[in-house]
């Protein structure tokens, strides 16, 4: 159940991909509300005429040159992975 | 010198004594051994230790480089190849980097010995090193208080001898503000300075690497090291870099200070406030002109954060899902209970916090509202920052409001935490840079709780605010106060 904001916990932590307990999903509903209802304050800032800030300093169309590198061998890659096999990294069944 | 007191020299004075082959690298690093073994049981500052590695690389120490043979302490969100990098978070269990960042890299080419990975906040989300999922780190003057956040550990370790300098991370105070709470000296570079490659990305357009040291003149020397161009971070600026040390001197006449009234707001502890107005005074006397200015948009900058932050932090962090490094959960039914689970577990109450309000403000009917705004909200920070920059060379005020806190005193309250973050998280917004210094004590229960003076700088002007910064500590003795758990020597 949302608080005295729009905002309903339970719902967008679903689509953050984050399981919550029900007590979880409460305290966080009002300690959210309370920073949702604390940034509300930015509608009183007139922001007609303002363009978006991306970056403190912008930076426009970044490339570098394109040349062959050494990078990760698969070994390094997979160095890490919690589940591996034939070079691959092994996931749940994604496709019936 | 005896190994006992060569914890405590500063970065400069180490390498003196390595240069005229006083003291070896290997002795340097055994002492560092000595100290951690010593104090860091009631401190907590390193996550993890590689000592034989260093002493390899102490083994074969150039020491004539610019950082040659000296350890310099890595906030545990910069990958070092080979050794852990766990975010101080469950979620990156296991974890070993297969590759240095860019800042590692330029250090290793310095000469520098990367040592220990330092305690921080989870995902450096946190004021106080509290959010840690792995330790507790204690603030060396006062074990009863926390040592800031989110680069804790760093500024712990620098400021209790058990590290001659460290890194740290800031996305919206992170280096400045423990850097002030545990009496040292951190700087923030401008966004963009410093390569963020091999950084774990939490906000991407706020977030810098940066050095947390016991001098300016070691802030100094670590910029050299690490500032510059780099191909592999597509928001490094591709401009040339100053020799910061070379900048050093003590004539601050002709420099403008600015003090920002916006700035001297009711909440500031009134040690504090009285520890600026001194420093304020000083400056002017070293012959810098004093002069008010106005930054309106201030009172708006801790919500277009915690708006902006969260938003890039929720993008940032869908990496982090069971598949390619990590915790991930036991015997998943299908991909999205991988996931949920996955994430459920290894993320701390601060990090889900963060990511369900990031996930918001950019969902559909709410992006308008919350982010579209919050992105204009920061141009007109940024053009606060302009046309202050138009009259003066750089800012002065409080880095924060409150010398530290007790440990447990503000975890239950997030917004309460957030908003002592205050004077330095505009300076992320704008992009421009940022140190903090130490400027006097506050006594409180008994003990002396460090106060730090922030000065903030036109963006790509670090030479300036370290010029004004070493002026000012040259002529105090603060940054020469140690804290009680620092004279407590080895056992034997």
């Amino acid at each position: 159940m949302a608080g005295n904001s729009d905002l309903d916990v339970a719902y967008v932590a679903r689509l953050a991909r984050i399981n919550l307990t029900v007590e979880e999903a409460k305290i966080f509903q009002k300690q959210l509300d309370e920073v949702l209802n604390y940034v509300e304050k930015l509608c009183q800032v007139d922001v007609t005429g303002v363009d978006v800030a991306a970056h403190g300093i912008p930076v426009f169309n970044v490339f570098r040159a394109d040349a062959p590198h050494d990078w990760f061998t698969v070994e390094q890659a997979l160095s890490n992975a919690p589940r591996q096999a034939n070079g691959l990294f092994v996931v749940p069944k994604v496709v019936e | 010198m005896i190994g006992n007191e060569l914890p405590a020299l500063s970065i400069a004075d180490l390498q003196s004594l390595l240069r005229r082959r006083e003291v070896l690298s290997s002795e340097v690093i055994n002492a560092l051994r000595e100290r951690i073994e010593a104090i860091d049981g009631d401190l907590g500052a390193y996550l993890s230790l590689d000592i034989e590695a260093a002493m390899e690389e102490a083994e074969r120490a150039k020491v004539d480089l610019p950082l040659g043979g000296i350890p310099i302490a890595i906030k545990d969100i910069i990958n070092v190849m080979g050794q852990p990098c766990t975010c101080a978070s469950k979620i990156l269990n296991g974890y070993r980097a297969p590759y240095d960042a860019t800042v590692v890299q330029k250090l290793r080419a310095a000469g520098a010995i990367p040592f220990g990975k330092t305690n921080l906040d989870e995902f450096a989300m946190g004021s106080s090193t509290e959010n840690s999922a792995l330790k507790s780190t204690r603030n060396p003057w006062d074990l009863s208080r926390v040592p800031g956040g989110s680069s804790g550990g760093s500024a712990a370790a620098v400021a209790a001898d058990e590290a001659f300098g460290a890194l740290g991370s800031d996305t919206g105070g992170s280096i400045r503000q423990p850097a002030a709470l545990c009496g040292v000296v951190g700087l923030k570079p401008t966004y963009g300075r410093v390569s963020r490659f091999g950084l774990v990305a939490f906000a991407s357009s706020l977030d810098q690497v940066g050095p947390v040291t016991k001098t300016v003149r070691d802030a100094a020397l670590i910029m050299n090291a690490i500032a510059g161009h780099d191909l592999q971070d597509s928001t490094s600026l591709n401009e040339p870099v100053p020799d910061y040390v070379a900048n050093l001197g003590n004539d601050l006449r002709g420099v403008r200070l600015g003090v920002p009234k916006e700035y001297m707001i009711d909440g500031i502890d009134p040690q504090v406030r009285a520890a600026i107005n001194a420093a304020v005074k000083q400056l002017n006397s070293l012959g810098a002109e004093i002069i008010k200015v106005s930054l309106p948009s201030t009172d708006y900058a801790v919500a277009v954060y915690y708006i902006i932050a969260t938003a890039e932090a929720s993008a940032n962090l869908a990496r982090f899902d069971g598949v390619r490094y990590g915790y991930r959960a036991e015997n998943p039914k299908d991909v999205l209970d991988l996931y949920g689970r996955t994430r459920e577990g290894g993320f701390g109450p601060e990090v889900k916090r963060r990511i369900i309000l990031g996930t918001y403000v950019l969902s559909s009917g709410y992006y308008d509202a919350y982010y579209l705004r919050a992105q204009k909200v920061r141009e007109l920070i940024r053009r606060d920052f302009a046309s202050a920059f138009e009259k003066v060379d750089a800012l002065i005020s409080p880095t924060s409001p409150v010398v530290a806190f007790k440990l447990g005193e503000r975890a239950a309250d997030p917004l309460q935490m957030y908003l002592a973050d205050i004077f330095t998280i505009a300076a992320n917004l704008a992009g421009i840079c940022g140190i903090s210094i130490p400027c006097g004590f506050a006594d409180l229960d008994g003990h002396r709780l460090p106060i730090g003076l922030q000065l903030l700088g036109r963006p790509l002007d670090e030479a300036r605010i370290l010029q004004i910064a070493y002026a000012y500590e040259q002529s105090t003795e603060w940054h020469k106060a140690r804290p009680p758990i620092a004279s407590s020597l080895p056992k034997a």
